[in-house]
């Protein structure tokens, strides 16, 4: 049995997991990437003591720095936990490879995913027209129409990309756009977009790959079919909680509930990062909170001696 | 055993760079196809692979769309 396990290797776990070293705890970290979020984010300009550095360069040196300890802390990657229990004397994870994991403590670090759709013809046509990176897939779809889905900063960010070498771009949110007002001013005035607010998808069509998209207005109820090759969905984040939903509190966005010692309301579990209800979701942000779980966790293995 | 492996990539995708670092960690030879400067390579992944996705990494008869390092090492027999 291990004395700690950390679920997750974003900038909260990784940092849970270098602060746990320096406790000596015997660790697990066990993640499906290593990374999260920040290996898809091109620049970041607020991590303090970079002006400038890549996504996944930051993300490498966090991984170096836990790998400086490895009698302390066992790294699996490429594991999903997906339940979580409480047993005699601490927890016990399933993984989705069938493993199970055993520790006196948890800290759950699993951060956001991207938000599915979950229309017809998503699944299907992921990788032949549906995608949720956009600065990946944008330049396949060069001289095509394409749809962005979605209101927010993340889908005008793209929408910005897409009218510059697509043909034509359609913006399409369920709500009114709820982006930077720069943004949206840089974005609608372009000529070849079209914004469709208070939109929803009803579909995504094609044979083979994507051949349209058919959506419905909220209020009219008026459908209309658009020719779009490609489609990318940018309708937010949501938290990677399921595994621990059935023994904790979750808010109703799916947010673990901690206190300000991240604390969750099980003796011995905590958690860190997006995947809780802390506000503002920040790299900083979410590796403070890697380093305050795992000294609370330290605390709370202390206690049990 | 040599096998070709080639994989197709945009310069500002994070899981090409990924999945080119594992390819080169694991040893393993490739062949990368730039899609947004290389027309042809770019047909080559719509028709041959039917993908329109990057990274498509494509082997024997394997055509995998997107960087999971699992079944990645799985389908390579790594
Ligand atoms: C496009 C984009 C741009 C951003 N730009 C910035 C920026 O410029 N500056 C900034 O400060 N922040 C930025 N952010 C926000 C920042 O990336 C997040 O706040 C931060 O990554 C949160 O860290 P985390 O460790 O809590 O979670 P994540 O980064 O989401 O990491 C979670 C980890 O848990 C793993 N995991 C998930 N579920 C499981 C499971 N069931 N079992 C095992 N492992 C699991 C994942 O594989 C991953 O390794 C950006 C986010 C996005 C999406």
């Amino acid at each position: 049995m291990y004395e700690l396990i950390i679920v997750g290797a974003g900038p909260a776990g990784m940092t849970a997991a270098v602060y746990a070293a320096r406790k000596r705890l015997n660790t697990l970290l066990i993640s499906d990437d290593v990374g999260g979020q920040p290996i898809t984010t091109v620049g970041i300009e607020n991590y303090m003591g970079y002006q400038f550095i890549e996504g996944p360069e930051l993300m490498q040196k966090f991984e170096e720095q836990v790998r400086q300890f490895p009698s302390d802390v066992k790294v699996q990657v490429g594991q999903k936990a997906e339940s979580l229990s409480r047993i005699d004397g601490g927890f016990e994870i399933k993984t989705d490879k069938g493993e199970i994991h055993r520790a006196k403590a948890v800290i759950f670090a699993t951060g956001k995913r991207p938000r599915k759709l979950n229309v017809l013809g998503e699944k299907e046509f992921l990788g032949r027209g549906v995608t949720y990176c956009a600065i990946c897939d944008g330049p396949l779809f060069a001289g095509e129409n394409v749809a962005v889905i979605g209101g927010g900063n993340s889908a005008l960010e793209a929408a910005e990309d897409m009218i510059r070498i697509a043909q034509h771009v359609y913006l399409i949110s369920l709500t009114p756009l709820t982006g930077d007002r720069i943004l949206i001013d840089k974005v609608t005035g372009a000529s070849n977009l079209t914004v469709f607010v208070d939109h929803e998808i009803l579909e995504i069509k094609g044979k083979g790959r994507v051949e349209g998209i058919k959506i419905r207005d909220l209020k009219s109820k008026q459908q209309r079919e658009l020719d779009v090759g490609g489609v990318f969905i940018e309708i937010g984040l949501i938290p990677n909680s399921e595994a621990i939903k059935a023994i904790t509190t979750l808010n109703r966005f799916g947010e673990v509930e901690v206190n300000y010692a991240n604390e969750t309301g099980v003796p011995g579990l905590f958690a860190a990062g997006d995947v809780t209800n802390v506000p503002e979701k920040q790299i900083v942000v979410a590796a403070g909170e890697g380093a305050k779980a795992a000294l609370q966790a330290h605390r709370y293995l202390q206690r049990l001696k | 055993m040599t096998r070709e492996v080639k994989i197709y990539t945009t310069p500002g995708c994070p899981y090409c760079k990924m999945a080119k670092k594992f390819l080169g960690d694991n040893d393993i030879k490739y062949q990368e196809f730039n899609v947004v400067e290389d027309k042809a390579a770019r047909d080559e992944m719509r028709n041959k692979c039917s993908s329109l996705g990057v990274p498509t990494i494509c082997f024997d008869d394997e055509v995998l769309v997107g960087f999971d390092e699992a079944q990645l090492r799985e389908k390579l027999g790594l």
